[in-house]
Order: structure tokens, then sequence, then C-alpha cells
């Protein structure tokens, strides 16, 4: 285990931090995911950081989030505090698996957790390495780095993360919990990547939330590939926490066989600038994709969701659902790309992007993009940027309710249609509880971290 | 109870209300008919605190107090209740949690505890069972989904929970069956005392034969043209308004 860090400046080269410490880089990780760093940094050089000129990015300028004097960690840096003592951030009620993840690190005294046979929840390094069997198959399949220069550059400096593997049958009752912690003395750039595996006819349920520890601006570049196998049901929560001087770009990658079924549902609380890639491949039929999203912005946030379902076979279903809320000057961004390709025919696709503006300098922009080349389909999508309802805010005050409560409870009704889609009681009744706090103005952040980051 | 003097409103511009004159006193049933568009349901909005009507012209007390010193929801917790011509839905709030912070918001305004959750279960179904709503509606998210007929039963109700001084039933009775325009009725009956008062807007003499009225008051054109007592609202029934509308110049 080796503490160094090297100092990245955005006036560097990017490619450059890897191609001149390649050595760096390779060490520990096994020959697959080293043979992928070079084409991954020729992509990433094709298509640099994202600007509003690449399609993909027009609601979104990383520019300016990458260009900082950032430390990056091309190796695991033992923290000498004992996280799992600071750090009890659990939901209350909400028994979980739970994994600290520092800084794009598997934390190295995560407590060994109590599963059923043959599940694997585990640093990606270390089961990169001792089994790369089981991961190698998988590596960067879904995310294809010509297709996108965050998944490149993640593809290029790539050492850890979290490794899942359910074998087929198995279901996991208690929630995995994953807590990806931003820790340092210095401005930083966190990579992580993910790797989960459902097997056929398994279950499960994973929540990350997304925290910073200290106040310093962080980076981080999160990418997630996630392989549903045949029948299984496979939950993806994503509490987005982190502080408002922070960078959150966060990629899901899913893929989905025969009738099983996905919930990616994100929360978007805190960030500076959040931006959500989701992409999921329906490719065996009957399976059904399930995307939510919900985000409460306010000063001088901005949150960017981009999703693309892909519907590659017949007799599929997906639903999105993206709900923001914006205030003060906060801007925010939704393109709901759907392809259903030509012979998925009975697909029912359906997308609703709902907005509403509290203040008069908030902005929202969003797109739809319907690419159908089947005839046989149900599509449906609608956006809609609005302000309150007036008509009903009158409703209730007419009722005897003050203008401030009864914008509250107007504003909690037009979250907690997302947030019921969440299938964890506890998850679900604290992220209602969350979202009211933060429409009041009260403390947010979780109240058992002793850090008062957001 | 209301004294409402030489009251002009405007709506985009637009003189709706030319000077109303009208006052109540407690335990009073007035009634208020006229045309469609003559300013029945703006004087009803006005008083309860919408917004976007421009009050031009006159005074509105209501027990004692200026009337638009207050908010709505001031207004509401004073005793005034409206009974909309068109409750809006709105989905995601859910008629238990509203109802339950409306009545606590009154009972703070009042001096009084809040309820607790098992006692204001109680006095709902106390409520509900009055006006004969049923239980589906009030787990419900306010509104929405519902029937003509359900939503008016549902402002009812409301009235019933929040047990207000002075009642406005807009048009309460349109798109109610016979059956439920006499449950209504009856649930509006039985909260009526010798100190509270009820403003009932409607088209049909139909519920004046069961909320009779000690006044009727017919509104043309932004001003009440004649006030007489109940039998008045029998002869509109037979005659419509061309009489009246010729009396005031028009044919
Ligand atoms: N928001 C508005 N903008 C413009 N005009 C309005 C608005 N609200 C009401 N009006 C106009 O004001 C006039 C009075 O409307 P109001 O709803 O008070 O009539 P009403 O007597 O209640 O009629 P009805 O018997 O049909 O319910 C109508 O001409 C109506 O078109
Ligand atoms: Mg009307």
């Amino acid at each position: 285990m080796t503490t160094e860090t090297k100092k990245y400046s955005a006036t560097e080269d990017l490619a450059g931090l890897y191609t001149s410490n390649i050595a760096l880089f390779e060490s520990g990780s096994p020959e697959f995911m080293n043979a992928a760093r070079k084409p991954a940094m020729e992509e990433f050089l094709r298509q640099g950081i994202p600007t509003r000129k690449q399609e993909n990015y027009k609601y979104s300028d990383l520019q300016e989030i990458f260009n900082r004097d950032y430390h990056v960690y091309p190796s695991y840096v033992a923290r000498e505090m004992q996280l799992n003592q600071v750090f009890k951030c659990d939901v209350p009620e909400l028994d979980t698996n739970l994994v600290l993840i520092v800084n794009g690190w598997y934390y190295h005294q995560n407590k060994e957790l109590n599963l059923p046979e043959g599940v694997i929840i585990d640093s990606l390094s270390k089961i990169a390495s001792e089994k790369p069997e089981l991961v190698e198959k998988y590596y960067s399949k879904l995310a294809k780095t010509n297709e996108d220069p965050l998944a490149a550059l993640n593809t290029m400096l790539a050492k850890d993360g979290l490794f899942i593997y359910i074998p087929d049958g198995v279901v996991i009752e208690k929630p995995i919990q994953v807590i990806n912690l931003l820790h340092s003395k210095e401005d930083s750039f966190a990579t992580q990547r993910n790797l989960f595996v459902a097997g056929k006819n398994s279950q499960a349920k994973v929540v990350f939330c997304d925290h910073t520890l200290t106040s310093h601006h962080f980076l981080s570049n999160n990418l997630t590939e996630v392989f549903i196998e045949e029948n299984a049901n496979f939950d993806l929560y994503n509490l987005q926490n982190q502080h408002n001087q922070s960078g959150n770009l966060c990629s899901v990658f899913v893929s989905q066989e025969r009738s099983s079924t996905s919930v990616v549902n994100t929360a978007s609380l805190h960030g500076g600038l959040v931006r959500n890639n989701l992409k999921v491949e329906l490719k065996g039929e009957y399976a059904e994709a399930n995307l939510f999203g919900i985000a409460l912005a306010d000063s001088d946030q901005h949150i960017d969701s981009f999703t693309y379902v892909d519907h590659m076979v017949a007799n599929c279903r997906s639903n999105q659902i993206f709900k923001n809320v914006l205030d003060e000057q906060a801007t925010g961004g939704f393109t709901g790309r759907i392809h259903v390709q030509r012979d998925a025919q009975q697909t029912n696709a359906f997308q609703r992007n709902s907005n509403v503006l509290i203040h008069d300098d908030a902005r929202m922009r969003t797109k739809p993009q319907l690419v159908i080349d089947a005839d046989d389909v149900k599509c449906s999508h609608g956006a809609t940027v609005g302000r309150i309802d007036e008509e009903a805010l009158f409703y209730l005050k007419s009722r005897g309710i003050n203008d401030k409560e009864a914008r509250l409870m107007l504003m909690l009704a037009f979250t907690h249609e997302v947030i019921q889609e969440i299938r964890i009681d506890a998850l679900r009744e604290r992220l209602d509880d969350l979202v009211e706090k933060r429409f009041r103005g009260e403390i947010s952040h979780c109240h058992n971290c002793m850090y008062h980051c957001c | 109870m209301l004294k409402i003097k030489d009251l002009h409103v405007k709506i985009d511009g637009k003189e709706i209300l030319k000077g109303i004159n009208l006052e109540i006193k407690p335990g009073e049933v007035h009634a208020i008919m006229g045309p469609n568009g003559s300013g029945k349901s703006t004087l009803a909005n006005v008083l309860a605190g919408r917004e976007d009507y421009e009050v031009t012209k006159g005074k509105v007390s209501f027990g004692g107090e200026d009337i638009f010193e207050m908010a709505p929801d001031e207004r509401a917790k004073n005793g005034l209740f409206l009974s909309f011509q068109y409750p809006v839905e709105i989905p995601g709030v859910s008629m238990v949690n509203f109802m339950k912070t409306a009545v606590n918001e009154h009972r703070k305004h009042k001096g009084l505890k809040p309820f607790t959750a098992g006692e204001f279960l109680k006095f709902m179904r106390e409520k509900k069972e009055l006006v004969q709503l049923n239980s589906d509606l009030a787990n419900r998210s306010v509104n929405e989904g519902f029937s003509g007929g359900e939503k008016k039963r549902a402002e009812i109700f409301q009235m019933a929970m929040l047990e207000p001084k002075l009642s406005i039933l807009d048009e309460t009775d349109s798109g109610l069956d016979i059956d439920a325009l006499k449950t209504v009725a009856t649930g509006v009956n039985a909260l009526k005392t010798t100190e509270n008062s009820t403003i009932v807007v409607t088209h049909y003499q139909r519920l004046l034969d069961y909320i009779v009225p000690d006044y009727v008051h017919v509104l043309y054109k932004g001003r009440i043209v004649k006030s007489a007592g109940k039998e008045l609202a029998l002869e509109l029934e037979e005659k419509g308004y061309d009489w009246i509308k010729k009396e005031n110049g028009d044919s």
C-alpha cells in the first residue's frame, strides 16, 4: 500500500497524467484493466472534456469544474482515521450491509459482511486481480469509451471501486449500502469504478450515499456497470449529498436480460455540479426498466440528467420520471433518449420530466429524444417547466394553511411521486424527511454524521 | 358577521363587481342567485382572498375586521369557508394529511392543543358520517379523480371539519344527484347554529327547499339588483331572469 499522490492541474493534459505515470496506474491492476487504458486515453483525447458543443452535453459545460488543481489517487491512501466510527450515517432503522468507499477506493477496514453463500461484495481491484475470470468478461462491456468522454476518462484512470457478485437464485434481503466518501486534505479528483453482476433469479438492492467529509473542492467521476441476468430484480438508489464545492459525475450503465426488472432512482439534494448519465440496454424480452430522478437545487447548483433507454428487443417496458425543483440561480437539464430498435415490437416506453421553478432566476432545459424504428410500440413522453400551481395553493390557504406551509405541501407532493418509488421503507421515509428539511431550509445532512458537510 | 359596502372588483382590468352592498348577521342564511357570468363566484372568491382580483373600491368587514387586511389563511382561521364551485385537484396531497394540517392550524389559532393522530381520526370519522363521505375519498389525494358530485360532497366534509362561522357555498348543489343533494343539505343544516351564517349561491330553487334562506338576492352584471325573502327564489324559478334583465334596461 503506498500513500503516493500525484498532483493534477487542468492546464496539463489529463491524458498526460496517465501517459507520464503509466507504471503507477498499471500497478496492482490486472492485465485486462490495463489493456483498456491506452485506447480509453485515445478516446478521451479525441472527445475531450465535455462542453456544450458535444451533443450529449448540451446543458452542461464541464470545463470549469475540471479547471482546478486537484490531487488524484492512483494508489490507495490509507486513512489514519477510523471512518467506521466517524461515519455512522446509516439511515435510522435501515439495517444494511454497509460498505465504505473513500475517494473511489474500497476502504481497507470495511467490516466483514454476513452474506449468503457465494455472494461477493468487495474491492474491485482485489477481485479483478484474484479472480479475473469473474470480472474480465463484464469489464467495460457496457461503458463504451468511444461513446462518452467520462467513460473514457474513467476507464483510463480506473483502479478500484466496488464489485458485487450475486450468484444465480440468491436473494439478498438486506440492502447493500455503499457510502461513497470524499475525504482529503486537499482538493481532490476521485475515480471510482463499480461492477455489479446480478445472476439469474437473484434479487438485491444497492443504496449509494455520496458524501463529502471535508470542505475541499472535489470532483468525482464515478462509473457503475450493472449486469442483470434473466429474471433478476435489481434496485440501485443513489442519494447525492455532496457539498456545493463539488462536482459529481455519475454514470450508470445497465444491461438487462429476459424478464428482469431494474430500478435506478437518483435523488440529488446537494452538490455544486451534478451530472447523471444513465443508460439501460434492454436485451432480453419482457424486461422492465424504471428510472427515476428527483433533484432539489438552489444557489448556483447545476443538475443535469441524461438518460438513454435502448429497447433492443420486443416486449420490454421502460418507465422514467424525472423531477427537478429549482430555486434561486440553480440550473437544470434533462435529456431523455429512448431508442426503440427495429425488432423491438410491443415496446412500452414512458417518460416524463416535470420541473418547478421556484425563483425567477432559476432555469431548466429539457429535451426528449425519441428514435423509434419499430412500428408497433407504445411510447409517450412529456415535459413541463412551470411555477407552483397557484390555484392549488389558494385552495390550501383557503382552508387555513399559511402560505409557507401550503407551498411546502405542494412541493412535497411533487417530489413524493418519485420518492414513493423507493422500495426500501426506511430509506423512503428518510428521503421524504430529508426533502422536507431541505425545503424548510433546515439542515439536510444526515444528522448522525459529525461532519456537517452540506 | 359580514358587511360589504360598495365593493368594486376588477379582473384583468375589467370591472366585474360594480358596487356590491350586503350585510349578513349571525344565524342568517342568504341565497345569491343570478344569471351566468354575473359575478357570483367572483364575489365568493374575493371574500375568500383570491389574489388575482383587484379591489378598486369599497370595504368589507368580517367579524368587525377589515377583510382585506387578512391573508386567505387568516380569513379561514377566523371562520370563513368557501365551498368552491370548481374544487381543484391536488395530486400527491392526501386528504387526510391536508385536513389534519388545516384542522390543527385552526386549533392553534383558537389556542387549543393540536389533535393527536388518534383524536384526529375519531373527529374525522364523525364528520365523515355526518356528510356520508365515502371512506375511500378521504384516503385519496385531494379531489384527484373525484366525480363532480364527490367533489362537492368533499367540500361539505371539509366545512364540517373546520366548523366555520360563515360558509359560502358556491353552487354546491350543481352536479349532485337528488339523494346527494339531500345528504349535503342535511349536513349543512346539522352544522347550522344560531351563531353561524351561510351564503348559498345557486341556480336552483330545489336546494332552497332544504336550506331555507332568510333572504334571496339577485346578482346581475356585478350588482345586487333585487333582494327579498325566500319567495323570490320561487318567482325566479318560474319566470327566469328576463324580467330582471328588463327591469335593468336589457332585454
Ligand atoms: N380570471 C378571469 N379572467 C377574466 N375574466 C374572468 C375571470 N374570472 C371571471 N371572469 C369573468 O367575470 C365574470 C363573472 O364571472 P363569475 O365566475 O363571477 O360568474 P358567476 O356569476 O359565478 O357565473 P356562473 O353562474 O356561470 O358560475 C364573467 O364574465 C367571467 O368571464
Ligand atoms: Mg360561478
